[in-house]
């Protein structure tokens, strides 16, 4: 127990031993030391008037914001329906394409865990290494703008959040099940089918659910890449500074997110 | 009253029991489903002639992905990679130190009613839009440069950790806290004795996992001005220059994955 000696020689409790609280120091130190280096190389070329200026700024921003343009609202439900549609199908798509790979992926499922599971595993961890506004800036040069570029960014970004779920969800399944029905002579797919999929079902479909509403948020703004939908109206009208429109952007692109998360509680509430 | 005609005839047929137990709902899901999908296909106007078009151009992208070209740009590209490495420390360091006081605030079992009202306000505040949006507005406010972008991630950072940190301060055992407080301890006392053990190991991998997000988000602010390497992967891409995007994803991707495999060894270590 690390005890520490006072000066009537007494023993007093402490939390650490004297290495430990070395070691501790020199790790809060090496830290410190690297945030303040970082800093310091991060501000090299900040210009400290702009940022000295940053609440005049604000308040001229917020008040030209106010009050919202109300009328702009009917132009913003086509834009709506696109985001609501890049969120779904694009959820939809990543669902097929993402399915196939988590079971490659996990380790008792894959065909081959040396060759097969590391093109998964990669697969998995490129797309969600990257954003899917950084996806849709792909796509969008690639493909052109509008909103099949956001369906195919959501759809690119969402393959390794659901992979990566779903096969740690299989890698987690009871395999006595799977045994079991192995044993009644049934053949890889009606174990597959029989055994695997009524477990990871419930994962399955709450997984699916939360990409769902994530991916709500995320293509709320893909149209500032150029991919369609709300971000699409935000982008043009902050171009204009037609800062009114933006703020009823904003509340809208805040109802929505709101009314998706309500339903995806909604939903998996209902399944689990 | 006949012994057979009693029993009831023993099913000679089984199958698996559906997710959605009710008939009409799990039809009128699947109907719903399919008619939105007819509806929902025929609003997305797809330009084909362009899709392929575009094709071509993707087969190039590839071509970039398997010799990306690291050297003719390397100048902008480590200035990018600076940036945006610089601005995950910064932030995340800055988030954590501010969540962390927020956190206590918003724990119902160790806060006042009043503050627990305003740090979660502040909290669901940081939470409410996406970091680009916020990095919009702080552009404009602060100007062009990774300081924007270091403020964005600051304040994600708070709203991600501070309310992950108070719901985890809450969920603490209470006895713990009553014991420590029966020796007469202080409110400091409480929060280093009985709150800090409890939720620490958490803190410490939330805290590792942020900084892989922040890592990536500095890739995305970039594109609105707020700094990073995003600013100079939209630049490589408006040129077409897809060999360099690529080199530029492909070192996104792999500090990424060293992030994600050095934070795990950490968590083991800790937890």
């Amino acid at each position: 127990m690390p005890v520490t000696q006072q000066s009537d020689g007494r023993l007093a409790w402490r939390h650490l031993t004297p290495g430990e609280s070395l070691a501790r120091f020199a790790g809060w130190f090496a830290l410190i030391a690297l945030t303040v280096f970082c800093w310091r190389v991060m501000t090299a070329d900040t210009i400290w008037a702009f940022v000295a200026s940053a609440p005049a700024q604000a308040a001229d921003i917020f008040g030209r914001m106010m009050p919202p343009r109300w009328d702009y609202a009917g132009r913003l439900w086509r834009p709506l329906w696109d985001t609501i549609n890049i969120a779904t199908m694009g959820t939809l798509l990543a669902i097929v394409l993402a399915t196939p790979v988590a079971f490659l992926a996990a380790r008792n499922t894959t065909p081959s865990a040396v060759l097969v599971r590391p093109v998964a595993l990669f697969i998995i961890v490129a797309s969600r290494s990257i954003n899917a506004l950084i996806w849709g800036l792909l796509l969008v040069a690639i493909l052109g703008p509008g909103v099949f570029a956001g369906i195919i960014a959501i759809a690119l970004r969402s393959i390794g959040f659901i992979g990566k779920l779903l096969y740690e969800a299989i890698e987690e399944i009871d395999e006595r099940q799977v045994e079991a029905i192995r044993a009644t002579g049934a053949s890889p797919a009606q174990v597959m089918i029989y055994g695997i999929v009524p477990q990871i079902m419930p994962a399955f479909a709450s997984i699916n659910v939360f990409r769902w509403d994530i991916n709500i948020r995320e293509s709320t703004v893909l149209g500032l890449v150029g991919a369609g939908g709300l971000g699409l109206a935000l982008e043009s009208s902050l171009n204009v500074l037609a800062w009114p429109q933006v703020t009823l952007i904003l509340l809208m692109i805040f109802a929505t997110v709101i009314v998706s998360e309500l339903i995806a509680a909604k939903i998996r509430k209902a399944i689990i | 009253m006949s012994a057979g005609a009693a029993t009831p005839a023993y099913p000679r047929r089984w199958s698996r029991p559906p997710l959605i137990p009710d008939a009409r709902l799990r039809w009128a899901i699947v109907l719903g489903a399919i008619l939105y999908l007819i509806v929902g296909t025929g609003t997305v106007d797809v330009n084909w002639a362009r899709v392929s078009e575009g094709l071509v151009r993707g087969g190039r992208f590839l071509a970039g992905f398997l010799a990306p070209d690291f050297t003719s740009r390397w100048s902008d590209i480590s200035t990018g990679m600076i940036e945006s490495l610089t601005m995950t420390v910064t932030a995340t360091v800055a988030g954590i130190a501010l969540s962390v006081p927020f956190g206590l605030g918003a724990a119902r079992n160790i806060a006042p009613a009043w503050l627990y009202v305003v740090c979660r306000a502040v909290i669901a505040f940081a939470r409410t839009f996406q970091e680009i949006i916020i990095a919009i507005f702080f552009v404009a406010m602060f100007g062009f440069g990774p300081f924007a972008g270091f403020l964005t991630l600051s304040l994600s950072t708070i709203g991600f950790l501070g309310k992950l940190l108070a719901d985890d301060i809450e969920e603490a055992d209470p006895a713990q806290l009553e014991a420590v407080r029966a020796t007469g301890a202080s409110w400091w006392q409480v929060v280093a004795y009985a709150v800090s053990p409890q939720v620490m190991p958490r803190l410490v991998g939330l805290s590792l996992y942020r900084f892989d997000i922040n890592f990536r988000e500095s890739a995305v602010v970039g594109i609105v001005g707020a700094g990073g390497i995003g600013a100079t992967l939209n630049t490589a891409l408006d040129r077409y220059e897809y060999d360099s995007a690529a080199a530029i994803l492909l070192l996104i991707i792999g500090i990424v994955m060293v992030c994600e495999y050095s934070s795990g060894f950490i968590r083991r270590r800790v937890q």
